[in-house]
């Protein structure tokens, strides 16, 4: 027996998604036909004209060492930031869900962060990290030139990282919580009893029945490590020193707006966008059939 | 109920369109758009107010981009949606693009076309050089515009026994050694961002080349020639002085700017641009004292002027012949020497015109503080009448070459790497920034 429901009138339902399929044209398909098309030519900043070079500025960018050496310092840095955030996030997770003291105060202040918008953290941050003045920088009077992310490339990165992975923490937080609320307490339960200690039900009981959650945000945490880290570097180092903290996005902004090299930065975001596409494709087909949705 | 409610609501809205559209029918509006924020966005406003005062036939609308990538950036979307401003500030960096463009209408057309007699003579020729075509024709209106100088902490110089101002890198470097053993934690505050200051104008002084062809100004094949000038020299002994401890960095990232340290009187000598003056008036901090001086020069060589800075106005092209009416009588205003001086006075920024300059030192200006010293920047700017090196920099995608030399300054100081070898990749970087900028624009004439 067939059990579907369908509208008769082939209007109505092109009407109901009408607006949200506008909205996807003029904000996602239309801007990127546009850095498509700006990507096999070259574009004059003004809009005085352009000619076609075909593949000549994807040649060019994959060409460039340097462009290599931002592609791997952005994998590096989804890779840091998603490991460390979702790590963190999955401790306090835990802990909130055992119900000890002052859960329900914790259950709030954890999310805090992630209502802090990218460049107001970053500014507070910089200040924060500052070598010759701020709090973190104060050990500097300890032990003179420990710590220097203003001349050292890789402080700078791993400030930057930590930094991003504080923002995220408080999204993953409410993610793993939720998840481990939906387990039953009976199974929890049932393990303490057999003697299974805190550690012991985590790895065993709690993290395999989270699966889905975890494959979640490991998709959320990569893409947006690659896509929002923006906001953070330009507050806090601009890409520096030496382009140490230059990832693929913040390059593309700096080539494409400040460097008026617009076609250079389209062949990039095309590059990028492939990239989180691919990113996303190798993960559902790979990692989701180790995930566990019943 | 509802219909009442709507119909006596658009009625309120058409009352207040036509109140509001009333007294606008009279004048043309036009819009104005600059790259200035704070103090400086201020003084801006007043000039369009004092416009608007003026006559009546003109409303001038003045709106703040906050700086100078936003103006450019907002400036290029807005022409090429059709939505452009008609008057625009343009900085130094983002002048070739714009000429090649032919989005803009020369200064000199629009102010003859609409009868208004300017004396082009009269613009400082360091100045007027940076915003005219290789044949001299300037094609806009040079507005807020400055040089670098040096500062210097008096007090420091007291204490290490020296009388005046160091003049030459070699007295630079023995004051500030002297300073380091007085006991002095940082000499020379130093931010490799910097690099108009302690690249590109040290060129033109020491009469330089950047890039051949003049830089740039003969055509869009020239070459970058850093490694092969005395820039090299310059590098290495930065980073001789950063390694002894005699020069210091500072900047943004590492929690104080080269500026601040300065006025807090933590460092006793800074480069900077001339614009800085009236700031460090204002912020030096209790018994801080100050004094500035033209850039240092070795002293096997000869002086040349120093480079240009700041910005310019430009006209955009696809206005109606009323707006171009009204900018060209906003320039008219802006080009009155009273006008002139005053902006000069209240922002620091040099006059632009020597009858300007002439007319303020007459008033006795800059005989006393806290304008005494502002002068050296004119003295600078004009020099020597510019020569290839240090007419201007006409060099595409330039913003990307300044940003690869404060890497290429940052590697040698931070991460040790080679100066001449260093330098040789900056060039070579350079080089593949201006090729594709040449392709870009394949087939067109520097105006």
């Amino acid at each position: 027996m067939e059990r579907r429901a369908f509208y008769r009138n082939p209007v109505l339902p092109w009407l109901l998604i009408g607006p949200q399929l506008i909205l996807v044209l003029v904000f996602f398909y239309w801007p990127t036909s546009q850095a498509l098309y700006w990507a096999f030519t070259l574009e004059q900043p003004w809009g005085g004209g352009n000619t076609w070079v075909w593949l000549d500025n994807f040649i060019a960018i994959f060409r460039d060492r340097e462009y290599w050496a931002t592609v791997a310092r952005s994998a590096f840095y989804a890779i840091c930031t998603t490991g460390l955030s979702m790590a963190v996030a999955l401790f306090l997770a835990c802990f909130v869900d055992r119900s000890l003291k002052g859960t329900k105060l914790f259950q709030s202040v954890y999310v805090w962060p992630y209502a802090i918008a990218a460049p107001a953290a970053g500014v507070a941050f910089r200040f924060i990290f500052a070598p010759q003045s701020g709090l973190i920088g104060s050990i500097n009077t300890l032990w003179p030139g420990i710590w220097d992310p203003s001349t050292n490339g890789i402080h700078a990165l791993a400030m930057v990282i930590i930094c991003h992975a504080w923002l995220g923490i408080g999204y993953n937080f409410i993610f793993f919580l939720a998840a481990l609320q939906m387990i039953p307490r009976s199974i929890t339960e049932a393990g303490a009893m057999d003697g299974a200690r805190p550690l012991r039900r985590m790895f065993d009981l709690q993290l395999p029945l989270i699966t889905p959650t975890v494959f979640f945000l490991l998709i959320m945490n990569l893409i947006s490590s690659f896509t929002d880290s923006f906001g953070l570097i330009d507050t806090m180092t601009e890409g520096g020193p030496v382009g140490s903290t230059e990832v693929m996005v913040y390059k593309i902004y700096f080539d494409g707006f400040k460097g008026l090299d617009y076609s250079g930065a389209a062949a990039q975001s095309i590059v990028l966008m492939f990239l989180v596409i691919a990113l996303t494709f190798v993960q559902f087909k790979w990692v989701e059939k180790r995930v566990h949705y019943n | 109920m509802t219909s009442i409610r709507l119909l006596s609501a658009a009625s309120t809205i058409a009352v207040l369109s036509i109140a509001t559209a009333a007294p606008a029918m009279a004048q043309t509006k036009f819009e104005f758009w600059y790259g200035l924020s704070g103090d400086l966005s201020e003084r801006v406003q007043d000039m369009c107010r004092g416009f608007n005062e003026s006559q009546t036939d003109y409303e001038i609308v003045c709106v703040s981009q906050e700086n100078y990538d936003n103006t450019l950036q907002n400036t290029i979307a807005a022409y090429r949606a059709n939505k452009q401003p008609t008057v625009t500030q343009i900085f130094d960096a983002g002048t070739l693009d714009l000429m090649l463009s032919g989005a803009y209408m020369p200064i000199r057309e629009l102010m003859s076309s609409n009868g208004y007699e300017i004396d082009w003579d009269n613009y400082l020729s360091g100045i007027a050089s940076y915003f005219s075509t290789s044949t001299g024709e300037m094609l806009s209106l040079p507005f807020n515009n400055s040089t670098a100088v040096i500062y210097y902490n008096t007090d420091a110089l007291a204490k290490v026994g020296f009388e005046g101002t160091p003049s030459t890198w070699e007295e630079v470097e023995t004051v500030a050694r002297a300073m380091k053993d007085a006991g002095y934690e940082c000499p020379i505050a130093f931010d490799p961002a910097g690099a108009w200051q302690w690249f590109e104008q040290f060129e033109a002084i020491h009469n330089q080349p950047i890039a051949t062809k003049g830089n740039g100004f003969g055509g869009l094949d020239a070459e970058m020639v850093v490694s092969q000038g005395k820039f090299v020299d310059q590098l290495t002994w930065i980073k001789k002085m950063y390694d002894e401890g005699i020069i210091v960095h500072k900047s943004k990232d590492a929690g104080e700017t080269a500026n601040d340290a300065f006025v807090n009187g933590k460092c006793q000598i800074t480069s900077s641009s001339i614009a800085d003056h009236g700031t460090f008036g204002k912020q030096a901090a209790e018994g801080v004292h100050w004094t500035n001086a033209m850039l240092p020069m070795w002293s096997d060589t000869e002086r040349t002027n120093s480079l240009v800075g700041g910005a310019s106005l430009w006209t955009l092209k696809g206005k109606s012949e009323e707006e171009y009416k009204g900018a060209a009588a906003f320039f008219n205003y802006l080009a009155q020497p009273e006008q002139a001086q005053t902006w000069s006075t209240i922002t620091g920024y040099v006059p632009v015109t020597m009858a300007g300059f002439e007319a303020m030192k007459a008033n006795g200006f800059y005989n006393e503080a806290p304008n005494k010293g502002r002068e050296l920047a004119v003295e600078s700017l004009t020099f020597t009448p510019p020569t290839e090196n240090s007419r201007g920099i006409r060099l595409g995608n330039y913003a990307s070459i300044r940003a690869e030399m404060v890497k290429t300054i940052q590697d040698v100081l931070f991460n040790n790497a080679p100066v001449l070898e260093s330098l040789q990749a900056f060039d070579a970087k350079g080089n593949e920034i201006l090729r594709r900028f040449e392709q870009t624009y394949k087939g067109a004439q520097l105006p």
